[in-house]
């Protein structure tokens, strides 16, 4: 077995950005993976995810920011050195080859240790060798046999199917006997029922080889069915870090919630301590450690809203049945309830139009801190009643003189959209859209990256460019101190005990040695020989 | 009942056919029957025999080949690598435009410029000037496909191969070289094809001196030896068939890959 390193990490992104264009594709992302842990890197596209995962690749190197390979600083080790391996997005098999070639690609390139000897001086030397031709045979069959494909080793990659490509993809990977694989979207140019048996079968060799899986996707039950530990991220951003379980009971905010599975999420406030209201109706919960009468998000479950009927002494308050559609194994209802839309799943159905009651257990009502409560911009007034917004200048009210460093707040409500990205004073980029059960919150990318939340009664498209308009009197002015940095927010691993977590704050202050490629050469010979041995 | 003309997609191959059969399949039945008459038109036998029997013409063959093979390997080691940084650079379309740029100056008169600049710096004329006048004239036809092929070449090949452990120098021999055998080969053909049957160039810049065969069809059909000039074209068709031929078998082999502007 491979020695135990101290809290046994095998993998670490130390406060890692990646900024192209001035654009940040990774924010100051930190992570630990543990030894033989299934980790997946989930989000939409271009959230960041693919970037993250060719950083630990060594395809591109981060801005800024440290990562760590078993202890030892990797950040400048160039990809052919790493002791990882990839299976690439649409597999990259080399079409000049055959099938047994492009697995024995890397075994043909590999040294490795070969005894030492003891030269003229006295000093001992290690000896290298390259595989035998005998020996990378045998492996490249071997690796043929852990995929499916003992017969195809003559033949031509392009008349392989998808799947047996792919299944070549990960043959090639795992040959080398990498510590770490990486899987950038592996399944995603397969079909469903495909994607089904690989999943499974990945999971399999994930058990069987005991290694380190990083796994790329943008499939939320992929990933909650394959994984150990999901790493929710969007906007180049770690949303969340838990177990699929956790990110599926108790995601972080609302678009960790939004992004898992289905759910209703409607704005709250928090009365006080295991008391909240929405709705216009307070509920019983179990969350506590609010600000008094702080705003909150309330996530819902569809399967934990239980309908009732309307004089049942149990349900918590009224509702409208609006539409029932029937889903093979339950109905999905949506109802209306003071104004607000919620989704349940019900195994009988409803007429649309009848009043029913609704009920919650105080367990199942997740409740979160808002994201943002206001929007907040750092900037300077550039003239009479004139202040920056992103590069542009916006009539305001206020008496500061030009020049004054001075911090913005607008309003979710007070920012309007345009339909044309020419009606409004600034442009932007449409990246989400989240329903809160009467509204849409969407939040809009500016041209210089700021993101704007914005309450609006329609839906906007994703990626749809649009206009962004703050009426004078909205924008409110205070004076704010140049010396002042901004919080940053630290993203809590939720998997780690608090063991493990006080181990790895405490490593970070200690500088990680420089990779050294022949060591790692030698220690993995050290794993293969024993590995002979347990045989 | 008369058929009435249509405008289908074939109609607009008409022109092209008939510029086919005018231009290159009637000249070739042209110089396939010039092959078998003497200066008074009566059928003979004795164009092939004087060909054949003379050791001038094969000389004439041997250098052509020589020197068209000399060309193209020049034409690959400096245009290879220049295709290569091209490729990889991202004005690099912008650029291949400026290696093209000369070949919109008439090839005559940039021979003669060529001469002009070696006769004003007092080098000799002979094979070397004629070397590089081919190798200036033909570089292009070069770097162009394999600037396509190279520049095709999925990025993607090139990391899985640095993800198996292949430094960049291992990369370009396994992966590069190989993904832009298709560009190499059409390269190869587009230079090595005109070179054999060039004139002018050799005749210009050696003073007459060095005489290929391209010069000893012209010279024939100018002595109005179309007998003699017809069979020799005749060989040098056979030539670029074959060499084509050769290509095509190549590139066969790389299926693949086939992946380039020709």
């Amino acid at each position: 077995m491979v020695q135990k390193t101290q809290n046994d990490i095998i993998i670490e992104l130390r406060n890692v950005f990646k900024t192209y264009d001035g654009k940040h594709a990774v924010n100051n992302a930190s992570l630990a993976i543990k030894r033989g842990e299934f980790v997946t890197l989930l989000g939409p596209s271009g959230c960041g995810k693919t970037t993250t995962l060719r950083m630990i690749a060594g395809f591109e190197m981060p801005t800024s920011g440290k990562i760590i390979f078993d202890g030892k600083d990797i950040t400048d080790v160039p990809p052919h050195l790493r002791p990882v391996n990839t299976v690439f997005q649409k597999y990259a098999l080399f079409p000049h080859l055959n099938v047994f070639n492009n697995i024995a690609f890397g075994l043909k390139l590999k040294v490795i240790p070969n005894g030492t000897k003891v030269n003229r001086k006295g000093e001992t030397v290690q000896l290298f060798r390259k595989y035998t031709k005998a020996e990378i045979t045998e492996k490249v069959n071997n690796a043929l046999k852990m995929v499916d494909l003992e017969d195809y080793g003559h033949r031509n990659v392009s008349s392989l199917s998808g799947g047996q490509q792919q299944r070549v993809a990960i043959a090639r990977a795992l040959v080398n006997e990498p510590q770490v694989l990486l899987l950038d979207e592996p399944l995603g140019a397969l079909d469903l029922k495909m994607r089904k048996d690989m999943q499974l079968e990945l999971m399999d060799m994930h058990k069987r080889l005991g290694i380190t899986f990083i796994y790329v996707t943008h499939d939320q039950e992929e990933a909650l069915t394959m994984s150990d530990k999901i790493v929710v991220m969007r906007m180049g951003e770690i949303q969340q870090i838990a177990t699929p379980e956790k990110i599926y009971d108790e995601p972080a905010n609302a678009f960790v919630a939004d992004f898992i599975g289905e759910s209703t999420i409607l704005s709250g406030v928090m009365l006080e301590d295991f008391k909240v209201e929405f709705c216009d109706t307070v509920f019983e919960c179990v969350d506590k450690g609010f600000k008094k009468n702080e705003p909150i998000d309330v996530i819902i479950r569809p399967e934990d809203l239980k309908i009732k009927a309307a004089n049942d002494p149990m349900s918590l308050m009224q509702a409208t049945v609006l539409s029932s559609v029937f889903k093979g194994d339950h109905y999905q209802i949506t109802l209306i309830a003071n104004e607000n839309e919620l989704v349940a799943h019900d195994t009988e159905n409803y007429e649309v139009g009848e009043t029913v009651g609704v009920y919650i257990k105080p367990f199942d009502l997740h409740i979160m801190h808002k994201t943002r409560l206001i929007n907040e911009i750092d900037t300077y007034i550039t003239g009479e009643n004139l202040v920056e917004i992103c590069g542009t200048d916006f009539e305001c009210v206020t008496d500061l003189a030009e020049g004054t460093p001075v911090k913005v707040q607008v309003d979710f409500d007070d920012v309007e959209i345009t339909d044309d990205e020419d009606d409004g004073m600034i442009s932007a980029t449409v990246v989400s859209s989240i329903y809160k059960g009467s509204y849409y919150q969407a939040i809009l990318s500016t041209d210089d990256h700021y993101n704007f939340f914005a309450d609006t009664d329609y839906e906007w498209l994703k990626g749809d460019r649009v206009g962004i308009r703050i009426a004078p009197e909205k924008i409110l002015i205070s004076t704010r101190d140049e010396n002042e940095k901004p919080v940053e927010r630290v993203v809590v691993d939720e998997t780690l005990t608090e063991e493990e977590e006080k181990a790895i704050e405490l490593s970070r202050n200690i500088e990680p040695e420089k990779f050294d490629s022949e060591a790692y050469e030698q220690e993995e010979y050290a794993q293969n020989s024993d590995e002979e041995g347990d045989k | 009942m008369k058929k009435k003309f249509k405008l289908t997609k074939k109609v607009f191959s008409f022109p092209y056919i008939l510029f086919l059969i005018l231009f290159v399949i009637v000249p070739l039945v042209l110089i396939l029957v010039n092959a078998f008459l003497d200066s008074d038109k009566n059928l003979t036998l004795n164009n092939f025999k004087t060909f054949f029997s003379s050791p001038a013409s094969s000389i004439v063959l041997g250098n052509s080949l020589l020197v068209g093979v000399i060309t193209t390997v020049l034409c690959l080691v400096i245009g290879y690598p220049v295709a290569y940084i091209l490729s990889k650079m991202s004005s690099g379309k912008i650029l291949v435009l400026l290696y093209v740029l000369p070949m919109f100056i008439n090839f005559l008169i940039r021979t003669l410029a060529t001469k002009a600049i070696f006769i004003a710096l007092n080098v000799e004329l002979g094979m070397g000037t004629v070397l590089f006048g081919m190798v200036y004239n033909y570089l292009p036809f070069m770097i162009m496909p394999l600037h396509t092929t190279i520049s095709g070449i999925d990025k993607s090949y090139i990391e899985a191969a640095q993800d198996l452990g292949a430094d960049k120098v291992t990369v370009f021999l396994k992966t590069t070289l190989p993904l832009s055998v298709s560009g190499i080969l059409s390269g190869v053909t587009m230079v090595f094809i005109p070179t054999i049957s060039t004139f002018a160039i050799s005749q210009l810049l050696s003073n007459g001196k060095i005489f290929l065969f391209g010069d000893s069809i012209q010279l024939s059909f100018e002595q109005n030896l179309y007998g003699v000039g017809s069979i020799m074209s005749l060989v040098m068709l056979a030539f670029v068939l074959v060499s084509n031929f050769v290509m095509n078998k190549f590139n066969r082999n790389n299926d693949a890959v086939r992946r380039s502007l020709w």
